[in-house]
């Protein structure tokens, strides 16, 4: 009964801006760096409530609608929530957690100045994520995905020295002008042919847009959400590689690079509709690319020492398979996408946080240097071959499904190469992660280098890591729920609708 | 053929100078305008253009005044016969206050020019601009 | 309440107050007199100036006869919805920049002087005003050249600080006169053919005077003319010197107000008064007017990245700024006419914040040159904050009045299917971003030079920056208001001309 002090609306209405006034609090908290940590920490874990609260209401079919105001006539600023959106929010909520703790701990175990900054901004990108994930039409989604853009320039720059501030301009030009020059305009063409940019089950563009200009749509689409990091826009990635390790895993495992797949997803689900894209194929050609996105990051990433360079690569690699899932333009597709951006986010968030705990424990960054580094900690190298296995794809791991439903996907869609491309694509992942965790835990210490007294890192450190590894083992058992709330994605207009 | 041909050459004549000599004031008036913009443009002593600016809108003013004149026409003042040709007035209205802008702006552009000798120590054109361009670049000054 | 004998007065007291408080500006001289006169006036301006917005939001046309003669022998004053919206524009900028002005100009002008330059400052809202909301083309010339001269004074004002303010004027006079007689030749070519200079009477005239050599010269004289008062590529080249080293309470004001105001005229002129009654009017401004716009808007932005100087480099911006108004004029239709009256009112509010801030730089900090502002980000936060703001603007980031502007006009360029222009000015906001981030990451992330002591800027300047730059958010994230205005005051110009419209 307590539940419902609470409007569903409220709570919608709570879980969008929460977060951002809490930047208010964090800024008046400067003084005192322990309030500011708990008041960081504490807001991640209220909003993930409000979240988890949203998806009760929401299994109850209870679904909110949020009408702020209308920007430009026809134009609202509006929220709902629908499947796919839930489990973006419930990912990058849920996964702000671990991060604002393990940020806390990096923070202070490295001493970095400007903490205080950081940590509104960083608010400020979760909450920005939060409304692209609760986004009721395309007008409202892009507002909120610039405002990640522009949120996380600052945190990518973070270190203020020339190289840092040359990777965030490359992060931010990039990001920047793909969006204004290709996905505004992709909106707007939207806008000016159909009418409309709610999500709308089926899609809007059926019947509206001439079949012959969706392929060219859909590029607009593909490479303005360069949040995606489809090759060539994919630059951005590596570069903000600069940014320390917990806006890594923030950038590149939850909300920048999750935020653009999920956003590519909707785009394809609610404005073109998977019906319309498989009966037009109109996405045919976005397969290819996202398989060359596939295998050319890997390969790419095999060749690089940096580790998290390496990282980085892999995660363009990873991101083009739920890029592939979209192209596949089939409920499995779907699905198997959706999977792929939690399974992904889980491992990844992993591994960017060991590689944090690797540079704060031992200050190591090349992958050549770890041999051996498993002795002192073995603790965030068990994680770290967990999570590898993940993103390889191999049970126990969550890993294993995603990419199963992405096979039955190709299958069903009759795309025989791209069967091909998921079974090399998973093969060169094993080539670029698998040797730093065996290597480093079973391999000896290079010749020439002082035994190094690295120790396991602080337990605000080792907690998240061990936490989201086990998360990783989790999702595998738990995969079957996601699938059943997946099937609930309309994937056709209602009744009376366009067919 | 050849007898008719005389007879035409005089009257396509006549027409060009009957056309020419009709519009005999805006010849004038585009004659004027063309020095004067010139003179504008050409000039590098800053005096000189106001000279020319001064010129170019007397050009105007010279086409508004011709415009207003009737043929046989008087000063646009009631004289009590009824069949008196009067000019158009207006136009002559206008340019009383076209002529007060122009001796208005004349005014401002040599009080500016005054400042400017002040504070270059200069009135011509490509003097100012090496002083200005050693302003903007002084690292290239010193190291001449 | 106010009489309603005041009410049917509103017009010509637009015009009349800060005209008849002017030269009281220059007798009171001291500094706080003439201030106190000027901001007092500008304040009774914005006043009246919402009162006949208010009047002409439900479309009603407000028509006043100077001295009680009947139009089209005597002069009318005519507001509608257009120059309503405008006359808003100029004095609101005028308003806050008076509000500003008192520190700045007290930094960057002699004690002395300071009752001219208030009395200039006036005359040249005066100016603006007049031009905006008359009815009458030869009075347009007349305020024209009051705003223009006082704009001269002002800029040359500015030879304390540096005595190219001087040069810069007196090539803006040379320009700017140029343009104006520009203007009463085509005037004088249009009177020949019809008699008459009230500008509706001229529109219903030349409807039935048709096509001839002297409307076409007619017209090419006014286009030119004004293309030179807008600052339209190429012959913008008074515009960067004149806005760089003009005084920045001047900068601010002139960059919003008076191309603004020649926009404007040329809206008026091209629907109002010709209202494209000879297809020769369409193609000049399709195969001239949208090509010199087009590299207008790329040229300015590209050159923008290059300069040294903030005010420079916002000089340049505006030339691009202004080519998307001229290429929403040219689209020639309802929704490229709103992008164009509604970027208007963006760009004004975003310039003015932008110059504000630069002024800001230039009395705290003494310079506003890019690479000695390093770090200023941290000494003059909230200064440094509206840069941001405007500068994302320029840029047409969401949330900012510059998107609103950009989403109109590429919605409306894909309209017409002029796929090549909508990614040029796509295009183009991608380099704006390029030259507002090369300032932004001077002032943030590099350290500040040694020794340089640097404050934020006094209150009475950081409120006017941060009305506009909050303006360019609020209407950023509310534009039903603006947008309103825009799409009335574009169907009133459509209306008028005599172009057939889907």
């Amino acid at each position: 009964m307590t539940m419902m002090l609470l409007s569903t609306n409220s709570a919608l209405f709570l879980a969008l801006f929460l977060p951002l006034s809490a930047i208010v609090l964090l800024g008046a908290l400067r003084e005192f760096p322990r309030a500011r940590d708990v008041a960081h920490v504490g807001t991640a874990v209220v909003t993930f409530s409000l979240v988890l609260l949203l998806l009760v209401r929401f299994l109850k079919a209870d679904i909110p609608n949020v009408f702020l105001f209308e920007v430009m006539p026809g134009l609202p600023i509006n929220f709902s929530i629908e499947p796919l959106g839930m489990v973006f929010a419930l990912l990058a909520s849920g996964l702000w957690i671990f991060i604002s703790l393990y940020a806390v701990g990096y923070m202070r175990a490295n001493g970095e100045e400007h903490q205080t900054r950081f940590a509104m901004f960083f608010t400020l990108a979760v909450a920005a994520a939060l409304g692209i994930a609760f986004s009721a039409n395309l007008f409202t989604l892009f507002i909120y995905y610039e405002l990640l853009t522009l949120s996380t320039y600052p945190l990518v720059a973070h270190k203020g020295t020339p190289e840092a501030r040359r990777g965030a301009r490359i992060y931010l030009s990039i990001l920047l002008s793909t969006s204004i020059g290709f996905f505004l305009v992709a909106i707007i063409w939207t806008w000016t042919v159909a009418g409309t940019l709610d999500f709308a089950a089926g899609g809007i563009l059926q019947g509206h847009l001439d079949p012959g200009y969706a392929p060219l749509l859909l590029a607009l689409f593909a490479f303005g959400i360069g949040k995606a990091a489809l090759m060539p826009f994919h630059r951005w990635l590596p570069s903000a590689m600069v940014a320390p390790a917990p806006v890594s895993a923030l950038l590149h495992a939850v909300a920048v690079v999750k935020g653009g797949v999920f956003t590519l997803l909707k785009v394809s689900v609610y404005i073109f509709g998977t019906g319309f894209l498989s009966a037009t194929h109109a996405a045919v050609w976005l397969c290819w690319v996202a398989a060359i996105s596939i295998i050319v990051a890997a390969v790419i990433a095999i060749s690089k020492d940096d580790l998290k360079a390496r990282l980085a690569y892999s995660t363009i690699s990873q991101l083009a398979y739920v890029t592939l899932g979209v192209a596949l333009a089939n409920q499995m597709g779907m699905i198997g996408s959706t999977m792929q951006i939690v399974m992904h986010a889980m491992a990844k968030i992993t591994l960017f946080m060991c590689a944090g705990a690797i540079y704060v424990a031992a200050h190591k960054t090349k992958v050549s240097e770890m041999s051996g580094l498993g002795r002192q900690m073995p603790i965030t190298f068990i994680a770290f071959f967990v999570a590898s296995l993940s993103i390889v794809g191999l049970p126990p791991m969550g890993g294993a499904w995603s990419k199963w439903f992405l096979l039955l996907s190709a299958a069903d869609a009759n795309q025989i190469a791209m069967i091909a491309v998921l079974g090399i694509g998973s093969l060169l992942s094993i080539a670029y992660l698998m040797p730093i965790p065996v290597k480093a835990l079973f391999g000896a210490v290079p010749a020439g280098q002082a035994p190094s007294d690295a120790h396991e890192p602080p337990l605000s450190m080792l907690l998240p890591i061990c936490a989201t590894a086990l998360g990783c083992v989790l999702l595998f058992f738990f995969a079957n729920e996601i699938y059943g709330f997946l099937l609930h994605v309309p994937l056709l207009p209602p009744e009376g609708g366009l067919q | 053929m050849p007898e008719t041909l005389p007879e035409q050459v005089p009257n396509q004549l006549a027409d060009l100078l009957i056309f020419i000599g009709g519009h005999y004031n805006y010849w004038m008036v585009i004659v004027l305008m063309m020095i004067g913009l010139y003179i504008t443009i050409s000039r590098g002593n800053l005096v000189k253009k106001i000279v020319g600016l001064n010129i170019f809108q007397t050009s105007v003013f010279m086409l508004y005044i011709s415009m207003g004149k009737v043929a046989g026409g008087t000063a646009p003042i009631i004289t009590g016969n009824p069949d008196e040709v009067y000019s158009n007035p207006l136009p002559h209205v206008l340019i009383l206050t076209a002529i007060v802008v122009g001796i208005s702006t004349t005014a401002l552009a040599l009080a500016l020019v005054v400042r400017i000798r002040e504070a270059f120590g200069t009135i011509e054109e490509d003097e100012i601009l090496t002083i200005e361009r050693d302003l903007e670049f002084p690292a290239q000054e010193a190291s001449k | 309440m106010i009489p309603q004998a005041i009410i049917s007065q509103l017009p010509i007291l637009q015009v009349i107050v800060p005209l008849i408080a002017a030269p009281f500006c220059a007798l009171l001289g001291g500094r706080n007199r003439a201030w106190a006169l000027a901001f007092a006036v500008s304040l009774v301006t914005f006043a009246i100036s919402a009162m006949l917005f208010a009047s002409t939001l439900d479309g009603t046309v407000l028509s006043y006869q100077l001295g009680g003669w009947a139009p089209p022998i005597g002069i009318e004053y005519r507001v509608d919805a257009l120059n309503a919206f405008v006359l808003l524009i100029v004095s609101g900028v005028g308003a806050l920049t008076m509000l500003y002005a008192r520190e700045s100009v007290a930094y960057e002008i002699d004690e002395r002087h300071h009752g001219l330059f208030y009395s200039a400052f006036v005359f040249c809202m005066t100016g603006l005003l007049g031009v905006t909301i008359t009815g009458d083309a030869f009075n347009v010339f007349v305020f024209l050249e009051i705003s223009s001269l006082s704009t001269y004074a002002l800029v040359a004002s500015g030879a304390k600080r540096d005595r190219r303010a001087l040069t810069a004027a007196y090539n803006y006079l040379i320009m700017g006169t140029i343009g104006a007689t520009f203007f009463v030749i085509g005037l004088g070519l249009l009177y020949m053919i019809t008699g008459t200079l009230n500008m509706a009477d001229l529109a219903h005239k030349l409807v039935e005077h048709g096509d001839s050599r002297t409307l076409r010269m007619g017209f090419a004289f006014i286009v030119v003319g004004f293309g030179l008062k807008l600052a339209m590529f190429p012959l913008h080249l008074w515009l960067p010197n004149a806005y760089t080293h003009a005084p920045s309470a001047v900068s601010a004001f002139v960059s919003a107000t008076s191309t603004k105001v020649a926009v404007y005229l040329m809206l008026r002129f091209l629907f109002t008064v010709f209202g494209f009654s000879i297809p020769f009017e369409v193609d000049v401004l399709r195969t001239i007017v949208l090509p010199l716009a087009l590299i207008g808007i790329l040229a300015g932005s590209i050159v923008a990245v290059f300069q040294e100087d903030l005010k420079r480099l916002l000089a340049y911006s505006s030339i691009s700024q202004i080519g998307y108004m001229l290429v929403g004029i040219t689209l020639l239709t309802p929704g490229g006419l709103m992008a164009s009256i509604i970027h208007l009112f963006n760009h004004a509010v975003a310039k003015a914040a932008l110059f504000m801030v630069a002024g800001a730089y230039v009395m705290q900090a003494g310079t506003s040159t890019i690479s000695d502002l390093r770090g200023v980000g941290r000494d003059m936060p909230f200064t440094t904050a509206a840069f941001v703001v405007g500068g994302l603007s320029l840029v047409g980031v969401p949330m900012t009045v510059g998107f609103i502007s950009k989403w109109y006009l590429v919605q409306a360029a894909l309209e017409q299917g002029w796929w090549p222009v909508a990614g040029l000015i796509v295009l183009s906001s991608l380099v704006a971003f390029a030259y507002v981030w090369r300032f932004v990451e001077a002032a943030y992330m590099y350290p500040t030079p040694d020794g340089v002591i640097r404050r934020e800027a006094p209150l009475t300047m950081l409120i006017p920056m941060w009305i506009f730059a909050g303006s360019s958010i609020f209407f950023g994230l509310n534009a039903s208001l603006t947008s309103a205005a825009a799409s009335r005051a574009a169907s009133g110009l459509i209306a008028a001309s005599s172009l057939i419209w889907q």
